[in-house]
């Protein structure tokens, strides 16, 4: 059998500080070594992405005193695609009084990551929660405010507490909005300098250590190299591997899957979130999907037909033949069951022939309810613009006839191994946000990727990343390195513009993105892997021989951009498929259908996979390294929100 | 659907630019209007021609990338709609279609229908924040604010920096852009201490940016794909009167 890896040695030391939990990270804290402020100054940051992790590490580190050069693709550090985050973000402030602590928001996280992330972090993150509202208020996130002038909150899935904030539908925008504002004002102070419309090809590795990285001037084409004393990767998911997904179109996996091949290990890249609230895809010229927030599941139930087949309009479908599936299923939770499990709970239906739309590949999302129980208008004021949003792209009125939903790709738990520190393995170079693997395990809960995101970089880098600095300097870079990384960039960027075939790369991504749903999507098995993992060097082999990339090397050319990030999700692709066959157990977005209980229910084998899956990059194939996990305060149990 | 577009191709800052008809055929109502030029672009690089250059991202009317002006409209006819979220079912068979870029001086066309916005940033820069280092906040519940004042704030700063009212201003003014942030910030406790300095300063680098001043036109808030109301301007100038004072 071509098991595709080789094992290495684990991995012993995640540099979390032993002690009671509550305590590690004033621990680390305190041992972390500081920079003297006059120091500060010399010393050089740079920072890939600017969303919410990124956005925040850049504007704090410049707050810090450092000397930060910060990058994003697009054309204002504000587009970030952190911004279409709409539903909220978590914190365990109780403000409400019902039971939420630090510990629980900890303890749901653990068990919503279905016992596949690291206890040291996943605290870590719950503690520092508390003052990332205190932090957003203070700069003029609009949060939604009850009568009295005080904070409201909402209920989110894979929680029995209401401790979401949020922003009417619009979150992520204003919370990275705050991040922006500050870090615009470390601009004009002059300790950020913002490069737009640049978009990183190459970490630089010298001696070791990460120490600068080449970009490519979007507007001009030219290739830059730009050194530091360390490097911050805040460069977002890979979820576009799947062409369709609800990512931004531009979100790519190339800055994180570069600085793999520089030595970063990829940690549990199967780790996909399939999210449960999406808009149907209506037809093959599909570019992206749209998510609809999960707050809906607040208010809206979800149902389709008892019979198979049925395709009568909603409204003529009587109450005894609905089948409110989440509601009948999983009575405590009801319509909010983690994302996981409804995603799946919907793929089982539309499977049974029970779907409804075109296609069969939708459920319904049904507000009738809410709007008796409400009033049309409570309903406005909460999803008015989700409904709007909705309308505009379906030409459906979803206050007169139910939303159609399905589930789409929209998060990826997977990313760079971190340690405690969000240090890669390589030295100096640090990951945040969602391009790291760090806190959610196997599934994410809704309103957690803000929390972690903003933790990351207001809170958790700019501590952990002083103390690298503060054991530096770290000499020359050596020029070999810097002209090697650069050579290789130019290489690729000719060889994409030297094939001159005949397909675009837009219609091969499309291609990779189909093979990835269908056979290392929702649900995967060791058949379709083994599918996935023939054809994907067969298709990469084809792009190379015979995809299109019009225009010049020395211009904007969207063509070329796009050429580049599809050649990368063709290698990561590989070792998703690689990662998913080898975790033969099912847990949290990760269902292997050959493991699952006699209710068709995600089942895990701590025995043998209770670790985080840490994938080192090899001219011959990925090599293997283990991260045991540990539970010391919350229990392995098997997940249950029946 | 089959259409006739008619499409601003310009190679660069230095180039002087020309309207090119394309033909698109087979265009399904669903479809966006990006996901139309999307087509278009398949097909151009398949015939060896650039395609064409527009900006995008989030597709979901959000991140604030995109932005033509379709048939002498910022971001189309639809009311209350960015670009992206413009679907083909709003036009009619055989239509034709003219697209251009957002047209204003401060704005540089950079190739085809991408302009450069840096100008927005550079307005942010000069004051559009509250200063307030990671770490240093008082508890969240320290400061109440009522709902309506909370309300109206969120109201205003839904901008997603697009730059369509500007595009659509005839005085190219960016008026509205800039009223929103000062009066998200000038509507909440928390911005009071820098409200006077931030007026003035947004105020003038808008005015060093070279854009326009405001007539009251509203064609701005028309074509706003948040709907920011007319009276953020208002609410601006008062401020600015009140820092100049």
């Amino acid at each position: 059998m071509n098991k595709h890896y080789t094992e290495g040695e684990p991995i012993r030391d995640t540099k979390a500080p032993a002690g009671p939990i509550e305590e590690r990270w004033e621990k680390r804290k305190f041992s972390a070594k500081l920079v003297n402020p006059a120091n500060k100054r010399k010393m050089h940051v740079i920072v890939v992405g600017t969303g919410l992790a990124g956005g925040s590490a850049a504007a704090t580190l410049g707050e810090l005193g450092y000397n930060v050069t910060s990058f994003c693709y697009q054309d204002s550090p504000r587009r970030a695609h952190s911004i279409a985050a709409q539903g909220g973000i978590n914190a365990a402030k109780n403000y409400r009084g019902d039971g939420d602590s630090i510990y629980r928001l900890f303890y749901d996280t653990v068990k919503g990551g279905d016992f596949r992330a690291r206890e040291s972090n996943v605290y870590r993150l719950a503690q520092v929660s508390v003052n990332i509202i205190d932090q957003a208020v203070a700069q003029g996130v609009p949060f939604a405010r009850e009568y009295g002038g005080l904070l409201d909150t909402r209920s989110f899935g894979g929680a029995q507490v209401s401790r979401t904030f949020y922003a009417r539908g619009q979150t992520g925008q204003q919370l990275l909005l705050g991040a922006y504002q500050a870090l615009e004002r470390q601009i004009a102070a002059g300790t950020v300098k913002m490069n737009t419309r640049h978009e990183m090809l190459d970490v630089i590795v010298s001696d070791g250590r990460a120490r600068g990285v080449i970009v490519r001037d979007m507007v001009t084409g030219e290739i830059e190299r730009h050194l530091a004393d360390a490097v911050v990767l805040a460069t977002g998911g890979y979820g576009n591997v799947f062409f369709l997904s609800t990512n931004a179109k531009g979100c790519n996996t190339t800055a994180i899957w570069r600085a793999h091949r520089r030595g970063a290990m990829f940690a549990n890249p199967c780790y996909t979130q399939i999210h449960p609230t999406c808009i149907p895809v209506s037809g093959d010229y599909q570019s992206k999907l749209t998510l609809m927030s999960e707050s809906l599941r607040n208010d809206g139930r979800v149902w389709v037909p008892v019979k198979a087949g049925d395709t009568r309009p909603a409204s003529e479908i009587p109450e005894e033949e609905r089948d409110y599936y989440l509601e009948r299923i999983y009575p405590a939770f009801g319509n909010l069951v983690p994302r996981d499990i409804a995603s799946r709970a919907a793929k089982n239906v539309c499977d049974e022939g029970r779907g409804v739309g075109p296609g069969g590949l939708g459920v319904y999302l049904d507000f009738a309810d809410a709007i008796r129980r409400l009033g049309r208008e409570a309903v406005e004021k909460k999803y008015g613009n989700l409904f709007e949003m909705y309308e505009r792209i379906t030409g459906e009125d979803p206050y007169s006839q139910p939303m159609r939903i399905y589930p789409a790709v929209h998060y990826t738990m997977g990313g760079l191994w971190v340690d405690y520190d969000l240090q890669s393995t390589i030295p100096g170079l640090f990951v945040v946000g969602e391009a790291n693997f760090s806190d959610h395990g196997a599934n994410r809960l809704g309103a957690s990727a803000l929390m972690q995101g903003l933790a990351d970089g207001y809170f958790v880098l700019p501590t952990t990343i002083g103390d690298y600095l503060a054991n530096g300097p770290y000499g020359e870079v050596d020029d070999g390195a810097v002209a090697e990384a650069e050579a290789a960039v130019q290489s690729k960027i000719e060889r994409l513009l030297s094939v001159n075939g005949t397909r675009t790369a837009d219609s091969y991504h499309r291609e990779l993105g189909k093979l990835m749903w269908d056979y290392c999507g929702m649900e995967r098995t060791e058949e379709s892997l083994r599918k996935a993992l023939e054809r994907i060097p067969e298709l990469r082999e084809e792009f190379w021989q015979n995809v299109k990339v019009s225009g010049t090397a020395d211009e904007l050319n969207q063509a070329l951009e796009r050429a580049g990030r599809v050649a990368d999700f063709f290698d990561l692709a590989e070792l998703m498929c690689i990662d998913a066959l080898h975790r033969t157990e099912s847990c949290g977005g990760h269902f292997r259908a050959e493991s699952q209980d006699a209710d068709g229910e995600a089942l895990r084998d701590d025995e043998n996979f209770a670790y985080v899956a840490a994938w080192e990059y090899g001219e011959q194939g990925p090599v293997l390294h283990k991260e045991a996990l540990e539970y010391e305060y919350v229990k392995m149990s098997q997940r249950s929100y029946k | 659907m089959n259409l006739t577009l008619k499409v601003w191709r310009q190679k660069g800052p230095q180039d002087k630019g020309r309207m090119v008809t394309y033909r698109v055929e087979d265009v399904s109502p669903d479809m966006s209007f990006l996901e139309m030029l999307d087509v278009l672009n398949e097909r151009l690089i398949l015939e060896g021609d650039d395609p064409i250059a527009f900006d995008h991202d989030c597709r979901e009317g959000i991140c604030g990338m995109c932005g033509m002006v379709i048939n002498g409209v910022a971001h189309g006819e639809q009311v209350a709609t960015t670009t992206c979220q413009l679907h083909m079912r709003h036009f009619e068979d055989d239509a034709v279609i003219t697209i251009e870029p957002w047209r204003a001086a401060p704005f540089p066309v950079v190739k085809d229908l991408v302009v450069d916005r840096s100008a927005f940033d550079r307005i942010i820069q000069a004051g559009g924040f509250i200063s307030v280092p990671a770490g240093s906040a008082p508890d969240a519940h320290s400061v109440p604010v009522k709902k309506v004042d909370a309300d109206a704030a969120f109201d205003a700063a839904t901008c997603i920096g697009c730059g369509a009212c500007v595009a659509a201003c005839p005085n190219g003014s960016a008026s509205l852009f800039t009223a929103a942030k000062i009066t998200h910030l000038s509507l909440l406790p928390q911005g009071q201490p820098e409200r006077d300095s931030r007026a003035r300063a947004m105020v003038e680098q808008m005015d060093a940016e070279g854009f326009g001043g405001c007539t009251n036109t509203g064609e701005c808030t028309a074509v706003c794909p948040k709907g920011i109301p007319l009276d953020t301007i208002a609410q601006m100038n008062r401020d600015y009167l009140r820092a100049s004072k």
